[in-house]
């Protein structure tokens, strides 16, 4: 125990500061009113839906909750059920075997609800485009607020895409 | 040439893995199958292949790991009606790759009890293969009804649990059901192909050259040993020689891919034992070898790093200085860390007797890689078969023979620090010199065999080549097709609560084995 206390005490706080919200990561007009979206901006509660990723986007989404990014601190966490959450964080390309469970992960998510699409693949379909087994990109099968692209994107750029989602217009 | 020690006769492929080709009739399947079985041999992929535009019919293909190489197999079959006796009696690892070719190419493995569909779900009906030539791969169907039969288990007290494929945590997509009473797990039955996304059928639709990013993107975790397969298939194919330079950068690459990893996985079975100081700790050191890794060769994963021919990014000598000095910093903090799991009464407590894969079920079901290594099976390609640059670094394996979550967490730590001893090796004599040199236009018909050690094991890839520089078949081959088969027996008489902790310990792909 003394050498586990000595390893806290030692690595201290590397939590860095988040990124600013980029309005350019926007797909959607803004579909909610600034009320929710101040509740939102408090405590934002995030399912994750792999949809058919290489799993390259999962890496730096596992890194968002790493020390130095430390998303938790900014009220945003990750549950286990879209029952529980506000915004759907989804990776693709969009499999044409994962598009029912995607649909009703988007369906069990309450309303007001957002949608942040993650990687290029997300964005767009990526190299593995659209045919017999993938749907392409995520807004094929489900509403896209924001779309984060980038091979995977980095945390910070994740980060970005969520505090985008949710930044209301009036944040001031 | 016989293929090495199997009674056929058999060509080397050329390539710097050390591969033979046989083409055998199919009468003759079972013969030399059941040779390989007495020999040792270790089932590394099966997959088929159309070759009606060459005028034939389907295709079986077999690749089997012996003391001297790898042994490619290929059975000829019929045009019409194709099948073959299956092998799933004698290497079960084969019963999935046996029902994916089915689902893919219609070639049917006869005497195999198990004939459901794998990785065909809702998405194309039965009787419609896509990997075969007339099938045009934007082809969509309407869904149709996905049933599937599990396996069910009865008896007092017995009730099942579905989970997935949307997973709790972030984790790939995949559907297991468990039969449990009370507490402890019967029975498991994982359904996978959730992500299948058509990969095998893109690559036929690209050139040599386009198909290097692709291949790189069939496991994101496993993008450098996938590359480097891919590109020693490649090279093969064409009688391309990478630049020394250009072999030790790959190596470099490999061992940082498997340092990182590692970190990551051992943070999560901290995490996984309710020891968030373990996530946090690992978490930050892999942090900081990503970022490195971002500054120095532009990508934080080292996509696209390796290419055919050579490498996409060079190392000054101060980026040289960098990584040793970032190694070390990590390895004493690792040793550290060792040593606290090591003496976490918790930890050990969880980790211990955990998710049991005994050494000899392993060899029976062939386990591989990583946790093959920690059930005893001691293969590493690194150092079975080296190829530049550890040909020169003489590897050492890690093994253990418990079989436990933590013989699993000890391999990972070993190798940790064999991968900084075998960087600290690369760097130091890092030859001079160009690390590209370009790929020639291959001819048809030619084959490569890229056989790489990554993280998580043995990785395999394939490659025919079509005219005009395209692919006309590739079969790219993550080991977790070997190894899921044994999750279902190391979780059997733990309880449900140890199932996300087990499920770490062997962290397999989802994305890899779905294709």
């Amino acid at each position: 125990m003394y050498q586990l206390l000595k390893q806290v005490v030692k690595t201290g706080l590397v939590s860095e500061a988040p990124p600013a919200p980029d309005e350019a990561l926007r797909a959607l007009a803004q579909r909610l009113d600034e009320v929710v979206l101040k509740h939102f901006g408090r405590a934002l509660a995030i399912r994750h839906v792999d949809a058919g990723s290489c799993n390259g986007c999962e890496l730096e989404i596992h890194a968002t909750n790493s020390p130095y990014y430390n998303l938790e601190r900014l009220g945003i966490k990750f549950v286990a059920s879209p029952r529980h959450a506000d915004l759907l964080l989804v990776t693709g390309p969009v499999s044409r075997n994962m598009e029912e469970a995607l649909r009703r992960t988007y369906e069990a998510t309450p309303e007001p609800k957002l949608v942040v699409a993650i990687g290029d693949c997300g964005c767009t379909g990526g190299i593995f485009g659209e045919s017999y087994a993938s749907c392409g990109r995520v807004a094929n099968v489900i509403p896209v607020d924001v779309a984060v692209p980038g091979c995977p994107p980095t945390p910070v750029a994740i980060m970005q895409g969520i505090l985008t989602a949710v930044a209301a217009k009036a944040q001031g | 040439m016989p293929a090495p020690e199997l009674l056929v006769e058999a060509e080397r492929i050329p390539g710097a893995a050390p591969a033979f080709r046989a083409v055998i009739e199919p009468s003759r399947l079972r013969e030399v199958c059941e040779q390989a079985r007495a020999k040792n041999a270790r089932l590394v992929a099966l997959w088929g292949s159309d070759e009606t535009p060459r005028g034939g019919g389907f295709a079986l293909h077999i690749a089997f790991a012996l003391p001297r190489g790898l042994a490619w197999l290929t059975v000829p079959l019929a045009r019409e009606h194709p099948r073959y006796h299956g092998i799933a009696d004698l290497f079960p690892a084969a019963n999935r790759m046996q029902r994916a070719a089915y689902d893919l190419l219609g070639i049917h493995a006869d005497e195999n009890p198990d004939h459901r569909k794998w990785l065909r779900h809702g998405a194309w009906p039965g009787g419609v293969f896509p990997l075969r030539k007339d099938f045009d791969a934007a082809s969509r169907f309407p869904r149709t009804a996905d049933g599937y039969p599990f396996v069910k288990v009865d008896g007092e007290g017995v009730h099942e649990i579905p989970v997935g494929p949307v997973h709790a945590g972030t984790i790939e997509p995949g559907h297991f059901r468990f039969s449990i009473v009370g507490e402890k797990i019967l029975r498991l039955e994982q359904r996978l192909g959730y992500k299948h996304k058509g990969i095998e059928k893109r690559f036929e639709a690209m050139t040599l050259d386009e198909g290097a990013r692709l291949a790189g993107r069939v496991s994101g975790d496993s993008t450098v040993a996938f590359a480097w397969a891919y590109a020693m298939a490649a090279e093969g194919a064409t009688g391309t020689e990478p630049p020394p330079r250009a072999a030790a950068l790959r190596g470099c690459f490999l061992e940082l891919e498997r340092i990182a990893n590692h970190l990551g996985d051992l943070g999560y079975l901290g995490n996984d034992v309710a020891l968030s100081f373990g996530f946090f700790q690992f978490w930050r050191l892999k942090e900081d070898l990503l970022r490195l890794n971002g500054e120095l060769f532009g990508h934080r994963y080292l996509m696209d790093a390796v290419t055919p021919g050579g490498v996409g990014c060079d190392l000054s000598l101060g980026g040289a200085a960098r990584i040793l000095t970032a190694l070390d910093r990590i390895e004493p903090e690792v040793r550290r860390l060792r040593a606290i799991y090591d003496e976490h009464a918790g930890v050990q407590d969880r980790f211990m007797t955990t998710g049991e894969v005994a050494p000899e079920l392993a060899a029976r079901m062939g386990l591989t890689g990583l946790a093959g290594r920690a059930s005893g099976i001691r293969h590493d390609l690194r150092v079975d078969h080296p190829v530049a640059p550890y040909d020169a670094l003489e590897v050492r394996i890690a093994a253990q023979d418990g079989g436990d979550v933590a013989a699993r967490a000890a391999v990972r730590f070993d190798e940790l620090f064999e991968s900084a001893r075998l960087l600290r090796l690369l760097l130091a004599r890092l030859p001079e010199g160009p690390v590209r040199v370009p790929v020639k236009e291959p001819s048809p018909g030619r084959l490569g065999v890229g056989w790489v050690e990554g993280w998580r094991g043995e990785v395999l890839v394939a490659l025919d080549t079509a005219e005009r520089g395209r692919i006309h078949r590739l079969h790219p081959h993550d080991p977790s097709w070997q190894n899921w088969p044994l999750l279902e027996r190391a979780v059997l008489d733990n309880i449900v609560p140890d199932f996300p902790l087990i499920n770490k310990s062997f962290n397999l792909s989802y994305s890899g084995q779905d294709l």
